[in-house]
C-alpha cells in the first residue's frame, strides 16, 4: 500500500503522468518528475509560500499535498503563466517594471497568490492587495514594489477584460 | 575613462528578471546530474555532549543507501580543515590588542556535538527521501554534558568547556581606544551607564543553502556548485581539503536565492560533499531544508553591551566607553569580523575625542554567529542611537538636536575617526552630509515641533504615538580586493568576469550599464560572467556592500588598459594617433571624422596573434586585462532613519504609521535597484526589532525551528517608506560608487526602539533589549503608570 | 524535510474509511485538508502507519439548511464557505472567523471538519462552534453520534472522538438575524495562529441583553465559553460598567497557557482587553444593523 502510484492530471493545459511513492510530496512531483522547476520548496511546512500553484483554479501550497491527490487535477505553476510565444503574462511584465523581484526565489509561488487573489477581487486596493500577498513571504524585496506591481498588473488585466 | 553618463545612474529594468520570472532561473535544488545521489544528515539531538558511538549499520543497510560515514570515519578518510578563516591584515594587528583562539570545526563531530542540530553521520542515498530514512536507522550514544547557553556565563569561572583544548570559552578579545576614555569619563559634569543586548536572529533567505559536486576522474578534477557569497574561498578550501590543485577545482554558483551574509563563508558541507562525490564516483547534492537552515546555518547580532557616555550641559558627547560581549556559539567561521565592525561603528556620525571598545567572543552552545546583513553594524549603531537619546531625556532636549550637536558637519570631511578600520587603515569619513540627512528625514516625516503637537493631542486621547531616529554611517566596498577580467570577444561584444557573487542584487544588469558606459556599447552587447572561478582566478566574494564598489573600481581599471590597448591596434588600422581616437557606438573612431572607425569585433580580430595581425610592433596578442582592484580603504555610506510608531498600550502591539529613509549611497548606477536594497534591508530590520528571534531554552534546545515559530515579517507588517537620496561622491574608487546592500538593515531596530521608548515617555520605560515584543511593552506599561 | 513512508488508502465512502481506520488500530490518520497534518508528517512529528484520504469521498462537503441549524459537510473547504452565501447570511460570525484563519491559499485545501477534528487551542473555527453552541456528527464502527461543542474539545490536539471515528459534519444554529457578532484576536502576525482571540455574538432587545455568547481561543488548553461573564452581560446589559465587568470576569475566568509566544500573564490580561473589544464591537455592529 506504499507502493508507487500513477498519477495522471493536466499541467499548463498538458496533460502529464507519472509514478511516485504516495509519500512524496506534490512541490517534488512537480519539480522532479515533472521537470517543472520553477516551482520552488523554501519551507516543506507550508509557511513561506514559494511553492503555490493553481490547483484546479485556486492557489494551494505544494509542499503540503502529496502527488497523489493531485490525480485528476489540473494544475497550472509558474511555467504556465506566459503565452506560448514568450509573451509575457501582465502580471509578469508588472514585476519586472517595478522591480518587483531580487533574488526571484518566492517569485513564482508570489504571482500564483497574487493572481489567485485577483480572480476573487479584481479591484484590490493597496491594503487588500498587502493582506493577499502576506500568504508569502519575501525577505530581498521588502514587498514595496511587489504591491505596486500587483495593483499595476491588476489595471492591465482589467483593462484586457473590457 | 568616460565620466559617469548614459546609463550610469539610470533606472534600467534587470536583465535577469525573465528567467526568473518564468520559472527558468536555476537555483542548486534546479541542477540535473545524472545518476546523482542525495545526502541527508544525522544531527544531534543534545547541546553539549561527547560522542561515545555511532552506529549506522541500520542506516547503510537501508534500501537506497549507497554510503552511511561518521565523523570518526571522516577522520580516517581526510586531513584535518585548513585553517582560512578570514584573516586581519597584520596592520590591524598592529594597531589593535587581541588575542584570538579558532578551534576549527571538523566536516562532522567526532567527540563532542557542540550545538543541537551538529551533524554527526552522513548518509547518501539514491534520493532524499531515502535518505532520510536512512538517518533515521542511526543510532548516536551521546553523553550529556552540562549546555552553556549564555556568553556571560560561558566566561565565568565554572562553566562547562565547549573547545576542551583551549581550556577556555574566550574566543577572543581585542580592544581599541581612541584618547583616554577612562579619565574623560571621570571629568565629565554627566555620566550615563547602561546595558543593551540586541538579541540573536538570522538572515533567513527563503532558498537555504545547498552544495552538489561531480568529479571527473579523467582529469581528476571537481566542480562544485554551491548556493554560495564566496565561490573562491570555497574552491580554495575544497582543493585544499581534497589535495588537488587550485587549477583542477571549480566552484560556482548558480541563481541563489538570497544570502544576507549567512551563505558569506565556507561550510563544512561546502567541503564535505565534494569529498563524497570523489570517493563515490557519483554526482552528490545536498540540500538543507528550513528546518536544518535554522538548526545549522549561521544566526548573528546576540551583543550584550556595557556603555557608559559623559557629555556636557548641551549634551556634547565627550567620552564613551563600550565592553561588549559576543555570544560567537560553537564555532567562528568569521573570526573578529563582526565583532571589530561593531567597534568600528561605535562612534557613527558623531565627534567623540574619547573612546574605549572592549570586545570578548564567547563560545556558546549554539549555532555559530556570523555575518548577517548589517554584520556587527546594527549592534553598534543600536547602542550608541538608544544611549544618545537617553542623554537628550536627561537634559530634556529633542533627541534630534543632541545629535545635531554632536554630528560630523559636511564642511569637516574628509574626518578622521581615529581608529583603524578592520582592513588596519585609519577611519576616514570621506563625504557627505550627515546633519543634512537627518534634516531631511525629519522634514519629509512631517517636522519635529508638528509631532510633538500630535504627539501630544493622541496623548489626551489616549493613543501613544512616538518618533524615533537611527542614523548610521557604513564603511562599504571593503578590500582585500576584487577582480575583473575584461575582454572584448570576436563578436564584438564586452566580456567582463569577476568573484562577485549575486544572490538578488542585480549584479548582471548594474555591471552591463557600467561596462555599456565604460565602451559605449548597448548593455545588450555586455556578457557578464560572475561567481565562477573558472571564469576569473582570483576573487573575494559579496560580503559587506562591496562588490558594486570593488568590481565596478576593476572593471573600470582593466577596461583603461584594454582601452589602451584597442586605442593602439586602431591607431595603427586607421593610421592616425591613439590621442586622435575615441570609443563610439561599438568601435573606436577618429574624433570629428564620422566614417573613419573600425568595430570592436575588427579590432578583436586585429588583436589576434599570428599570421595577418595588425597589432604594431612590441604590443602583444588579444584584448584582455585582469585587474585586481585592491581599494584604499572603505568608503563610507550613511543614512537617517525616522520612524513615527503607534503603541497600543493595551495589547502592546505596534504599529508603524510613517517611515522615512534619507540615503547617501554616493554615485548610484540604478535607482530602481538600490531603493530596493533598502527597502529590502529595512524590512529585515523591522522583522529584527519587533518580530524574529532565535531562542534556546536553558538546555541549548533550538525553540525557534520552524517558519511557523521563527517570524519573517509578511507585506502586512512592512510600512510604506519614503526614500529620499543625496549623492556624496566617493573619492576612493573612480565612479565615486558607495556600497548600498547592508545599510537598510543597520537602523531600523535602533529607530523604533526610540519610536517606542518616545511613544511610552509618560510611562517613564526604557527598551534596551530586543526584541520589543508586544509583552514585554504590556509588561513595562503595567509596571509604570504615566506620570 | 521528507515524511516517512506510510501506506495509502482512498475510500469512496465513510463506511470504508471507517472499515481502513479500524484495521491499523489508532496508527492511520485521515487525510482532509492536510494543512496541519502534512507539515507534522513532513518534520516527521507525525509517522502515522497509513493516511486514508477523504478527499475523494463523494457528498462530504454540502451546506444545507434543516430548521434553523446550518449543516455543513466536514470536508467543505474553508474558501468555499468564506464565499458562501448561505454562510454570510446564517452565520456570519463563521464567515468573519475564516478571514483569520491562515491565509487564502490555506484556506483552498482546508476544511471545516479538519480544522476542528484537529483541535488546536488557537484555532478560530473551534471557537466558531463553541461561541454558536455548535455540534459535530461522527461515526465510526459502533454507529453515528452527536457530540456537543463543549464535551468535543478535551485537550490541545485532542478531541472526544474515538480513533475508529470520523467527523462527517458540522452544524451550527444559525445566528438570529440582526444579531451582532464580532472576533477580535491577537496574534504576532495576522494569519497566524491565535495567541489570544474573543469571539462573540449576541442579541440586544432594547436595552437588555437578551442572548449574549462569548468563546475564547489561544488561550487555554481548549476553547471555552465565558459563561459567567456572558451571564454577567444579559443581567447588566452592554453599558460600559457592563462589559468592563464582564471583561474582567472573562479574565478572571480562563485558565491561560504559557508558552514560547506568550506568558499566561499576558494571554489572561488580553483576555480581558479583548473580550471588551469584541462586546462593544458585536453591541455597535448590532445597533448598526437594527437601527
Amino acid at each position: 500500500m506504499s507502493a508507487p502510484v500513477d498519477i495522471r492530471l493536466t499541467v499548463n493545459g498538458q496533460p502529464r503522468e507519472g509514478r511516485c511513492e504516495p509519500r512524496k510530496l506534490l512541490v517534488d512531483f512537480i519539480r522532479e518528475d515533472l521537470g517543472l522547476t520553477g516551482t520552488h520548496a523554501g519551507c516543506e511546512h507550508g509557511v513561506c509560500g514559494a511553492c503555490t500553484i493553481f490547483y484546479n483554479g485556486e492557489a494551494a501550497r505544494s509542499c503540503i499535498m502529496f502527488a497523489v491527490q493531485a490525480d485528476g487535477a489540473e494544475l497550472l505553476t509558474v511555467e504556465g503563466l506566459a503565452e506560448s510565444d514568450g509573451k509575457l503574462h501582465p502580471m509578469q511584465q508588472a514585476f519586472h517594471e517595478h522591480h518587483a523581484l531580487q533574488c526571484g526565489f518566492c517569485t513564482p509561488g508570489m504571482l500564483i497568490a497574487a493572481l489567485d487573489y485577483l480572480k476573487i477581487n479584481p479591484t484590490p486596493t493597496e491594503d487588500e492587495i498587502r493582506e493577499a500577498i502576506s500568504a508569502v513571504l519575501c525577505r530581498c524585496t521588502g514587498y514595496i514594489n511587489i504591491i505596486k506591481a500587483v495593483k499595476a498588473g491588476a489595471e492591465v488585466m482589467r483593462a484586457a477584460k473590457s | 575613462m568616460s565620466e559617469t553618463g548614459g546609463l550610469v545612474g539610470r533606472s534600467l529594468l534587470r536583465r535577469e528578471d525573465r528567467r526568473l520570472l518564468t520559472g527558468a532561473g536555476q537555483f542548486i535544488a534546479d541542477l540535473e546530474l545524472p545518476r546523482m545521489l542525495h545526502v541527508a544528515f544525522v544531527r544531534s539531538q543534545l547541546a553539549h555532549a561527547r560522542i561515545r558511538s555511532v552506529d549506522l549499520s541500520r542506516a547503510a543497510a537501508a534500501p537506497g543507501v549507497a554510503l552511511a560515514l561518521s565523523g570518526a570515519d571522516l577522520l580516517r578518510l581526510l586531513p584535518p580543515v585548513p585553517d582560512t578563516q578570514l584573516s586581519l591584515p597584520s596592520k590591524w594587528r598592529s594597531f589593535v590588542q587581541h588575542e584570538f583562539r579558532n578551534p576549527q570545526q571538523p566536516l562532522l563531530a567526532h567527540d563532542k556535538v557542540r550545538h543541537v542540530g551538529e551533524a554527526v553521520a552522513v548518509i547518501v542515498a539514491e534520493d532524499r527521501y531515502r535518505a532520510e530514512d536512512g538517518a533515521a536507522l542511526a543510532t548516536v550514544e551521546l553523553e550529556t554534558l552540562p549546555a552553556v547557553v549564555d556568553a556571560e556565563a560561558a566566561l565565568a569561572a565554572n562553566a562547562s568547556i565547549i573547545h576542551d583544548e583551549l581550556e577556555t570559552n574566550l574566543l577572543g578579545a581585542f580592544s581599541v581606544a581612541k584618547g583616554n576614555a577612562g579619565f574623560a569619563l571621570e571629568q565629565a559634569p554627566h555620566r550615563l551607564q547602561r546595558r543593551f543586548y540586541h538579541h540573536r536572529y538570522a538572515a533567513m533567505p527563503i532558498e537555504c543553502r545547498g552544495v552538489a559536486a561531480l568529479y571527473d576522474p579523467r582529469t581528476d578534477s571537481v566542480t562544485i556548485w554551491s548556493a554560495t557569497q564566496v565561490v573562491h574561498w570555497v574552491r580554495r578550501e575544497a582543493a585544499a581539503i581534497l589535495g588537488l590543485p587550485e587549477a583542477r577545482v571549480r566552484c560556482l554558483a548558480l541563481d541563489v536565492g538570497g544570502g544576507f551574509g549567512v551563505k558569506g563563508h565556507v561550510y563544512p558541507e561546502d567541503l564535505l560533499i565534494p569529498f563524497l562525490a570523489r570517493r563515490l564516483g557519483r554526482p552528490v547534492r545536498w540540500l538543507e531544508d528550513r528546518h536544518e537552515h535554522l538548526l545549522c546555518s549561521a544566526h548573528s547580532r546576540d551583543q550584550l553591551h556595557e556603555v557608559e557616555i559623559g557629555f556636557d550641559n548641551d549634551g556634547r558627547i565627550l567620552a564613551l566607553k563600550d565592553e561588549y560581549i559576543v555570544d560567537c556559539g560553537a564555532w567562528n567561521p568569521i573570526g573578529a569580523g563582526v565583532p571589530y565592525n561593531t567597534a568600528a561603528h561605535l562612534c557613527g556620525p558623531y565627534k567623540i575625542d574619547h573612546l574605549t571598545a572592549s570586545c570578548r567572543t564567547a563560545a556558546t552552545n549554539k549555532v555559530p554567529n556570523s555575518a548577517y546583513r548589517g554584520a556587527g553594524r546594527p549592534e553598534a549603531v543600536f547602542a550608541m542611537e538608544r544611549i544618545i537619546d537617553l542623554v537628550a531625556a536627561k537634559l530634556g532636549l529633542e533627541p534630534a538636536e543632541v545629535r545635531l550637536r554632536n554630528m560630523i558637519r559636511a564642511d569637516e570631511m574628509p574626518y578622521r575617526a581615529g581608529i583603524p578600520y578592520r582592513d588596519g587603515e585609519p577611519i576616514v569619513y570621506d563625504s557627505g552630509d550627515y546633519p543634512g540627512a537627518l534634516q531631511q528625514a525629519l522634514q519629509a516625516i512631517g517636522g519635529v515641533d508638528a509631532f510633538r503637537r500630535r504627539q501630544g493631542e493622541a496623548r489626551q486621547r489616549g493613543r501613544y504615538l512616538g518618533l524615533g531616529i537611527g542614523f548610521y554611517v557604513e564603511g562599504t566596498g571593503v578590500g582585500p580586493f576584487e577582480g575583473a577580467t575584461v575582454r572584448i570577444d570576436p563578436s564584438g561584444k564586452v566580456y567582463i568576469a569577476t568573484g562577485a557573487c549575486p544572490q538578488g542584487q542585480g549584479m548582471e544588469t548594474i555591471f552591463a550599464q557600467i561596462v555599456a558606459d565604460a565602451w559605449k556599447v548597448s548593455p545588450d552587447d555586455v556578457v557578464v560572467s560572475l561567481a565562477d572561478t573558472a571564469a576569473i582566478p582570483m576573487g573575494f566574494g559579496t560580503v559587506a556592500s562591496r562588490s558594486t564598489v570593488t568590481a565596478s573600481a576593476a572593471i573600470h581599471r582593466a577596461s583603461e588598459r584594454v582601452r589602451e590597448k584597442a586605442f593602439t591596434i586602431a591607431a595603427n588600422v586607421l593610421e592616425c594617433a591613439p590621442a586622435d581616437l575615441e570609443l563610439r557606438d561599438g568601435g573606436v573612431g577618429v574624433v570629428g571624422v564620422p566614417g573613419a572607425a573600425v568595430s570592436l569585433a575588427r579590432l578583436a580580430q586585429h588583436a589576434r596573434p599570428g599570421w595577418d595581425h595588425a597589432r604594431p610592433s612590441g604590443v602583444n596578442a588579444g584584448l584582455e586585462e585582469t585587474h585586481y582592484w585592491e581599494p584604499p580603504t572603505v568608503t563610507w555610506s550613511y543614512a537617517a532613519h525616522a520612524v513615527i510608531v503607534d503603541v497600543d498600550v493595551e495589547t502592546g502591539h505596534v504599529a508603524i504609521d510613517k517611515y522615512v529613509i534619507a540615503h547617501d549611497c554616493g554615485v548610484v548606477v540604478n535607482p530602481l535597484l538600490v531603493e530596493g536594497q533598502i527597502a529590502g534591508g529595512t524590512a529585515q530590520g523591522i522583522g529584527g526589532i519587533l518580530l524574529e528571534e532565535i531562542a534556546y531554552d536553558a538546555d541549548g534546545q533550538l525553540l525557534t525551528g520552524s517558519l511557523a515559530d521563527y517570524l519573517v515579517p509578511t507585506a502586512d507588517d512592512i510600512p510604506e517608506m519614503r526614500m529620499l537620496h543625496q549623492h556624496s561622491p566617493s573619492p576612493l574608487n573612480p565612479l565615486g560608487v558607495k556600497g548600498v546592500g547592508e545599510g537598510g538593515a543597520v537602523a531600523p531596530p535602533a529607530a523604533i526602539a526610540n519610536a517606542i521608548c518616545d511613544a511610552l515617555s509618560p510611562f517613564g520605560v526604557e527598551f534596551n533589549t530586543t526584541p520589543i515584543t508586544p509583552e514585554r511593552i504590556r509588561q513595562a506599561v503595567r509596571l509604570n503608570q504615566p506620570h | 524535510m521528507k515524511p516517512a513512508k506510510f501506506d495509502y488508502h482512498c475510500p469512496a465512502t465513510v463506511d470504508e474509511a471507517i472499515a481502513a481506520l479500524g484495521r491499523y488500530q489508532g496508527e492511520a490518520r485521515v487525510l482532509a485538508g492536510g494543512q496541519s497534518l502534512v507539515p507534522m508528517m513532513n518534520f516527521r512529528l507525525a509517522t502515522p502507519a497509513a493516511i486514508i484520504d477523504l478527499n475523494r469521498i463523494p457528498g462530504l462537503d454540502k451546506i444545507e439548511l434543516t430548521d434553523g441549524t446550518l449543516r455543513i459537510g466536514a470536508m467543505a473547504r474553508q474558501r468555499r464557505l468564506e464565499f458562501a452565501p448561505a454562510v454570510a447570511e446564517k452565520l456570519p460570525l463563521l464567515g468573519e472567523a475564516l478571514g483569520w484563519v491562515g491565509h487564502l491559499p490555506t484556506r483552498t485545501r482546508g476544511t471545516i471538519g479538519g480544522s476542528i477534528a484537529h483541535a488546536d487551542p488557537a484555532a478560530e473555527i473551534p471557537m466558531v462552534l463553541q461561541a454558536l453552541s455548535g455540534e459535530v456528527v461522527v461515526r465510526g464502527t459502533q454507529g453515528e453520534r452527536r457530540i456537543a461543542a463543549p464535551d468535543l474539545f478535551v485537550a490541545p490536539l485532542t478531541t472526544a472522538l474515538e480513533p475508529d471515528e470520523i467527523l462527517t459534519e458540522v452544524r451550527f444554529p444559525v445566528i438570529p438575524p440582526g444579531a451582532g457578532y464580532a472576533i477580535e484576536e491577537f496574534a504576532r502576525r495576522k494569519g497566524d495562529f491565535a495567541i489570544a482571540a474573543i469571539a462573540v455574538m449576541l442579541v440586544r432587545e432594547g436595552e437588555r441583553c437578551a442572548t449574549a455568547h462569548l468563546a475564547t481561543a489561544g488561550i487555554g488548553p481548549v476553547s471555552v465559553r465565558l459563561s459567567e461573564a456572558e451571564n454577567i452581560l444579559k443581567q447588566r446589559g452592554l453599558g460600559e460598567d457592563a462589559v468592563a465587568a464582564a471583561a474582567q470576569r472573562a479574565a478572571e475566568l480562563v485558565e491561560p497557557m504559557a508558552d514560547h509566544n506568550a506568558s499566561a500573564d499576558f494571554r489572561r490580561h488580553l483576555t480581558g482587553v479583548l473580550t471588551r473589544r469584541a462586546v462593544l464591537k458585536a453591541r455597535d455592529r448590532q445597533n448598526v444593523r437594527t437601527g
